[in-house]
C-alpha cells in the first residue's frame, strides 16, 4: 500500500532581491490514512510553512506532496486548514461562514435541504450549533476556533490541517477544544495534521509526533511514534508511563538536542 | 364600622397602585421612555439653536446700517419670504421653488455620484488586486485628482455639447477619486486569511470580489463614498453656475445677476442642509451596510 500522503524530499526557500534564505531541507515524510500527526518545533523552525505547503497556499522550492500519488501544488477544501486566529469572515454569522464553504464545495452535488442539514450537522459536531445566527464577533475565542473547525470539517476534506489552532486561547478553553478534536478524530477517522509547540498536546492527541530542528534550513530530526490506546483521557494519562516517556523524549528533543537559538529567527 | 370602611377603602386603593406601575414598566419596555428621549433632543437641538440665535443678532446689528452693502436677516425674511415658505411653488420655467431647484440637482448628483461609484469601486479594487495595475495607474490617479472641479468644465461642454451632461461629468470625475482610493487601500488590506480561505474554497475572482472583498473592503468603500457625495455637492454648484439651467446653482448667479441678495442667502441655507442631509445619509448606509465589518 502507498502512502496516502507523501511529502517527496521537499526543500523551501524564499527569495527576497539577492538573498535567498533556505527554510525547509529535505523533508521526507508519510502519513497514513486516518493518522494524526503533530508537527512541533520552536518558533521560527518552519512548520507553519510546512503546513502551508501541504495546503497549497505556498509553493515548494523542489520536491512535491504527493496525496493519493497525485500531485498537489495549488490549494483546494480536500486539504481544509483551520487558521491560528479562527479567520471567519466577520460580515457573516457562523452559519453563513460555514454556507460559504459548503455552497462552494457541495453546491452541484448537494440540494438546499441537503446543504443545510450537513452544515447543522458540522455544527453539532461541535457543539456550536446554538450559536448559529452569531456573528463572530459575538462569541468567545474558543468558540471561534469550534465553528473554525466545523467550517473546515464542512468541506468533507480528505486531509485536516491545524495551523495551531489552540494557540490564542486559554488553557481551560484549550483542553476542552483538544477534547473536542480527540472526539472528532475518533468519529470521523479523519487524516490530521497538526502543528503545535505545546508537548503535552502533541503527545496527547497524536499517532506519530514530528520533531522539526532549528532553522535556518530546518528539517524533520526524529519523528516518535506514540502508542497509546485511544480513546485517551487526559487526568489518566497524567500519571501513565507511556505518556510520559513520550512527553520526555519530546521535551529532550527540544531542549536539550535542538535548543532554541535566539539568533535563528 | 367606621374603621371597616377605612380598611374596605385601603384595601381597594393597593391593587390600583401597582397595576398601575406595572402597565407604566411595560410601556417602558416596550417603547422607549418619552422623557429620555425628550432629553436626549434637547441636548441635542438647544445648544446649536443658542448658536444659530447669538449669529443671527450678530448678523442683524452688523448689517442694519443703511450703507450696509449686505443685507440683515430681518430684510432676508421680508423680502425672500416667499422662498422660505414655499419651497415647491411652480409657475413655469424659471420660476419654480427652491426645493424643486434641489432636486434637479441632486438628480444629476445620483447621476454622476452614481456612475463614479460603480466605476470608482470596480477601478479601485483593480489597483488594490494587481501591484501592475497600481504601479502604472496609481501616478495617473493621483495628478488628476488635484484638477479642481471646473477645470474639467469646458472639456466635457465641448465633448458633450450639452450642459446637463457636461454638469454630470463633472461630478463623476469629481467624486470618483476618493472612491478609486480608499477602495483600493481597502482591498489592499484585507487580512491574508480571508485571501487563503478563498484560495482553500477555489472561489473564482466574481466570488471573491462579491463575497470577501467588498464586504471586507466596506468600511474603506464608504469612507471614499462620504468624501465624495461631498465632493459632488460641491461640484455641482459650481458647476450650474456655469451651465445654467434650472439648478438651485444657476438660480444664485441668476439672483446674484439680478441684485437679489436675500435670494442668495436663502440659497445658501437651502444648499448647506441638502449637503448635510446627504453626507448623513451616506454614512447612515455605511453604518448599516458595514455592520459587523470593523469588529474583531
Amino acid at each position: 500500500m502507498t502512502a496516502y500522503l507523501k511529502l517527496d524530499h521537499i526543500d523551501k526557500s524564499f527569495t527576497r532581491g539577492a538573498q535567498v534564505s533556505e527554510v525547509l531541507k529535505d523533508i521526507r515524510l508519510t502519513i497514513d490514512k486516518g493518522e494524526f500527526v503533530s508537527i512541533i518545533g520552536h518558533s521560527g523552525c518552519g512548520k507553519s510553512t510546512l503546513l502551508n505547503l501541504i495546503a497549497g497556499l505556498t509553493k515548494v522550492s523542489a520536491g512535491a506532496v504527493l496525496l493519493e500519488d497525485k500531485e498537489v501544488d495549488s490549494p483546494g477544501p480536500e486539504r481544509a486548514v483551520v487558521f491560528q486566529n479562527h479567520s471567519l469572515l466577520p460580515w457573516l454569522t457562523v452559519y453563513e461562514n460555514i454556507n460559504l464553504a459548503v455552497a462552494k464545495v457541495f453546491g452541484r452535488t448537494k440540494s438546499k435541504a441537503e446543504r443545510h442539514d450537513w452544515i447543522m450537522r458540522n455544527l453539532d459536531l461541535v457543539q456550536m450549533a446554538h450559536a448559529k445566527d452569531k456573528r463572530p464577533a459575538e462569541i468567545s475565542g474558543g468558540m471561534k476556533q469550534r465553528v473554525g473547525i466545523a467550517r473546515a470539517l464542512a468541506m468533507e476534506p480528505k486531509i485536516l490541517l491545524l495551523d495551531e489552532p489552540f494557540g490564542a486561547l486559554d488553557a481551560l478553553t484549550r483542553a476542552h477544544l483538544q477534547d473536542a478534536v480527540m472526539d472528532i478524530h475518533s468519529r470521523l477517522g479523519s487524516t490530521t495534521i497538526m502543528i503545535t509547540h505545546d508537548v503535552d498536546e502533541a503527545v496527547l492527541l497524536s499517532d506519530r509526533i514530528v520533531m522539526m530542528t532549528n532553522g535556518p534550513a530546518a528539517t524533520i530530526g526524529e519523528v516518535l511514534a506514540v502508542p497509546l490506546a485511544r480513546p485517551r483521557r487526559r487526568v489518566e494519562l497524567s500519571s501513565d508511563r507511556t505518556f510520559l516517556r513520550c512527553r520526555e523524549a519530546v521535551l529532550k528533543f527540544l531542549y536539550e538536542r535542538h535548543r532554541f537559538v535566539e539568533a535563528a529567527e | 364600622m367606621s374603621i371597616q370602611t377605612i380598611e374596605d377603602t385601603t384595601v381597594k386603593a393597593f391593587p390600583a397602585k401597582p397595576a398601575a406601575v406595572i402597565a407604566f414598566t411595560a410601556r417602558a419596555r416596550r417603547r422607549f421612555d418619552p422623557l429620555a428621549i425628550a432629553g436626549k433632543l434637547a441636548s441635542a437641538l438647544v445648544p446649536p439653536i443658542i448658536v444659530i440665535a447669538l449669529m443671527l443678532v450678530v448678523w442683524q446689528i452688523a448689517c442694519s446700517s443703511p450703507t450696509s452693502s449686505l443685507p440683515p436677516p430681518t430684510q432676508v425674511w421680508n423680502e425672500a419670504y416667499d422662498l422660505i415658505a414655499h419651497p415647491f411653488f411652480d409657475n413655469g420655467p424659471q420660476d419654480i421653488g427652491l426645493a424643486w431647484r434641489v432636486l434637479i440637482s441632486l438628480q444629476r448628483v445620483a447621476i454622476g455620484f452614481g456612475l463614479a461609484a460603480i466605476v470608482g469601486v470596480a477601478l479601485g479594487a483593480l489597483v488594490g488586486q494587481s501591484i501592475w495595475a497600481m504601479r502604472g495607474l496609481d501616478p495617473v490617479f493621483q495628478i488628476l485628482r488635484t484638477v479642481p472641479p471646473l477645470a474639467w468644465l469646458p472639456l466635457s461642454l465641448a465633448a458633450f455639447r450639452d450642459s446637463s451632461p457636461s454638469a454630470i461629468f463633472v461630478i463623476f470625475i469629481t467624486s470618483i477619486w476618493p472612491i478609486i482610493i480608499n477602495t483600493a487601500v481597502g482591498v489592499r488590506n484585507i487580512p491574508e486569511d480571508y485571501r487563503n480561505v478563498s484560495r482553500i474554497l477555489r472561489l473564482n475572482q466574481f466570488e471573491f470580489f462579491v463575497k470577501i472583498m467588498v464586504p471586507a473592503a466596506a468600511p474603506y468603500i464608504f469612507t471614499g463614498l462620504r468624501i465624495g457625495i461631498g465632493l459632488s455637492w460641491l461640484a455641482i454648484v459650481a458647476a450650474e453656475m456655469l451651465t445654467g439651467g434650472v439648478g438651485i446653482g444657476f438660480f444664485i448667479w441668476d439672483a446674484w445677476n439680478s441684485s437679489r441678495l436675500p435670494d442668495i442667502i436663502v440659497a445658501l441655507a437651502y444648499i448647506g442642509v441638502t449637503g448635510f442631509c446627504l453626507d448623513r445619509l451616506v454614512a447612515a448606509v455605511g453604518a448599516f451596510v458595514t455592520r459587523g465589518t470593523t469588529a474583531k
